[in-house]
């Protein structure tokens, strides 16, 4: 195992990140205060409870997982793809590494990022309302996972895009509305029958669920399924890395 | 003996189905500096990636220091440097920071004081906390070689190390490529100067359409190729050489219009003067005077013609 070389590629990702830190701090926070603004204080006087939670509470785990998932997925697939878009990639082929070690590198930097992202973020959401963490310990490992998570998924598209459109579509068509219909906003005893069974097919339902039971100590899904569905997710952006490894799809010639 | 690089019966062939190497057989030696001249297209850059495992073999087997460069990767790499042909640099980066990424990538240990020797030697210390996108290309190349050489490589290939550098730089740069050398590194150029491989190389090989036409010490092929040849018109025929031009090696053209002298380029004397002189006094009168020389390129371009038909 080449740690140094680990260690190369997370510092230097880190770098980058530091180096815009304004910028990759400031724009997930003001947007969730937006959010917060928006949901919490417009939508708190429609809506004053969701299974027995204050709104603005209820919308903290959504807002957070739906931040952590896109900032992961933008961070990794950023990570890996510009370096074969300017082409310093040729560096990682060239040195003694493996593919595993730079997946722990790029991801492992991504994951970081987006994980001190969703702490400030619910660090922001203290100011807005009172927050009463029931399982803090669960809390943090389903936020570590959907960061790993997300981020390994971010790399495979980082890996597959081809060009910076490719990049963001990703995430457009698919994450983005996954996310927004997997009940950030709203629980999905909410909907009518037909759109509640159809929410089960999709996995982010679980990962938010999930998270918001580590919150509040209730949720849509049970917990064990809501871990199952993380669990397989992380297994299958794995299996699919390793299946790169194996066969250099898009990356060696 | 196998070299410090050997390449045994190198085919590459690329996805679309383009035949890039076509059974390459290559032993450098340590400490050498091995020129590798070939037009576009000719193969070197493919050469050089798949012996720094860029890109895949097709067939055939190499190592590097005695380790197979698939199985034993991990220490064939730690031994090699690499400087690609294109720039290519994290932009908002710094010099030092891309250099250090580079020697921990290749699984060193921090050494600040080795990272400042090498920037030093390319003239970079002042500049190692500027970022890339502040340098000039010449200055942007030198940090690609500070970052090929960040690890202590034993093998440092160049691709085309002097494209687009000024001359000044390209002088600077064999110096630098000299001063490897010395330090035992053994170093693979590839290049379309032919002064360039002339100026610095030990030996050269010439690569063409994926196959290695030629590798040879420089010396002996500077040898064979020292000879210039001088072609003097004659206002008239003449129908034989005369005596007192005997001592000249002269070939009398046959319709005795011209005549050929050919000499040694590295001999202390040419003898043209004296050949001149020797002519007006003989009583030929000259029309015209052309130098032919066989030079490296000569031989270069029928080689390649040659492998091209
Ligand atoms: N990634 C690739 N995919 C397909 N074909 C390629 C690829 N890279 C190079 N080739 C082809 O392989 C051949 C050899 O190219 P290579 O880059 O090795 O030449 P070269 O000798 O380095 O040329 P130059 O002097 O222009 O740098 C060319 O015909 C080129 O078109
Ligand atoms: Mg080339």
């Amino acid at each position: 195992m080449n740690f140094q070389g680990v260690r190369a590629i997370y510092t230097f990702e880190m770098a980058r990140f530091f180096r815009t830190l304004l910028q990759s701090f400031l724009s997930p926070v003001i947007s969730t205060s937006l959010y917060f603004v928006v949901f919490g204080t417009a939508l708190a006087s429609r809506i004053e409870t969701v299974d027995g939670i204050e709104y603005a509470a209820f919308i903290v785990p959504g807002l957070i997982m739906l931040t952590v998932m896109t900032q992961s997925i933008a961070n990794a697939s950023f990570g890996i793809y510009f370096p074969k878009f300017i082409g310093t990639v040729y560096e990682l082929f060239s040195a003694p590494v493996n593919f595993l070690e730079i997946v722990v590198g790029y991801v492992g930097a991504a994951a970081t990022k987006s994980l001190i992202i969703g702490l400030i973020i619910l660090a922001t959401a203290f100011l807005f309302v009172d927050l009463d963490i029931q399982h803090p310990m669960a809390m943090l490992c389903f936020l570590v996972l959907t960061c790993l998570s997300f981020s390994l998924l971010g790399f495979i598209i980082g890996i597959w895009a081809g060009n910076f459109e490719q990049l963001n579509l990703v995430p457009l068509l698919v994450v983005t509305p996954l996310v927004f219909l997997g009940g950030s906003f709203y629980s999905i005893s909410m909907l009518p029958q037909i759109w509640q069974t159809v929410s089960l097919f999709n996995p982010v339902v679980y990962l938010i669920s999930g998270f918001r039971w580590a919150f509040f100590g209730q949720a849509d899904v049970s917990i064990g399924l809501s871990l199952g569905a993380i669990g397989l997710f992380t297994l299958g952006c794995m299996t699919f890395i390793w299946w790169i490894f194996k066969t250099g799809w898009r990356i060696r010639s | 003996m196998t070299g410090i690089v050997s390449v045994q019966n190198l085919r590459k062939t690329y996805p679309g189905g383009l035949h890039a190497l076509k059974g390459i057989n290559l032993e450098i030696e340590e400490g050498e500096i091995l020129a590798l001249l070939g037009p576009n297209g000719a193969g070197k850059t493919t050469l050089i990636s798949t012996i720094c495992g860029i890109s895949k073999i097709t067939e055939g087997k190499i190592t590097v220091g005695g380790m197979d460069i698939v199985t034993e990767y991990r220490k064939a790499r730690s031994m090699i440097g690499l400087v690609p042909q294109e720039i290519t640099l994290e932009p908002f980066e710094t010099v030092i920071n891309s250099v250090r990424f580079s020697r921990g990538l290749f699984g060193k240990p921090k050494n600040e004081a080795y990272l400042d020797q090498v920037l030093e030697s390319l003239s970079l210390l002042d500049k190692k906390d500027a970022r890339v996108i502040t340098l000039s290309g010449g200055m942007k190349r030198r940090v690609l070689i500070a970052k090929a050489l960040s690890h202590e490589p034993r093998v440092l290939f160049l691709d085309e190390p002097t494209a687009g550098v000024d001359v000044e730089l390209r002088k600077d740069m064999w110096n630098t490529v000299r001063k490897l050398k010395q330090q035992g590194v053994t170093i693979i150029l590839t290049t379309h100067y032919i002064e360039e491989a002339e100026a610095i190389a030990d030996r050269i090989g010439v690569i063409n359409g994926g196959e290695i036409l030629l590798v040879e010490d420089k010396n002996a092929l500077m040898a064979r190729m020292g000879k210039k040849k001088i072609r003097i018109d004659l206002m008239e025929a003449a129908n034989k050489i005369p005596n007192k031009l005997k001592s000249y090696d002269l070939d009398l053209a046959k319709d005795g219009k011209a005549l050929t002298y050919t000499y040694d380029t590295k001999s202390e004397r040419t003898g043209i003067t004296g050949l001149l002189n020797d002519l007006q006094a003989a009583g030929m009168q000259m029309r015209d005077v052309q130098t032919q020389q066989s030079s490296l390129e000569d031989i270069f371009v029928g080689l390649v013609q040659e492998s091209s038909t």
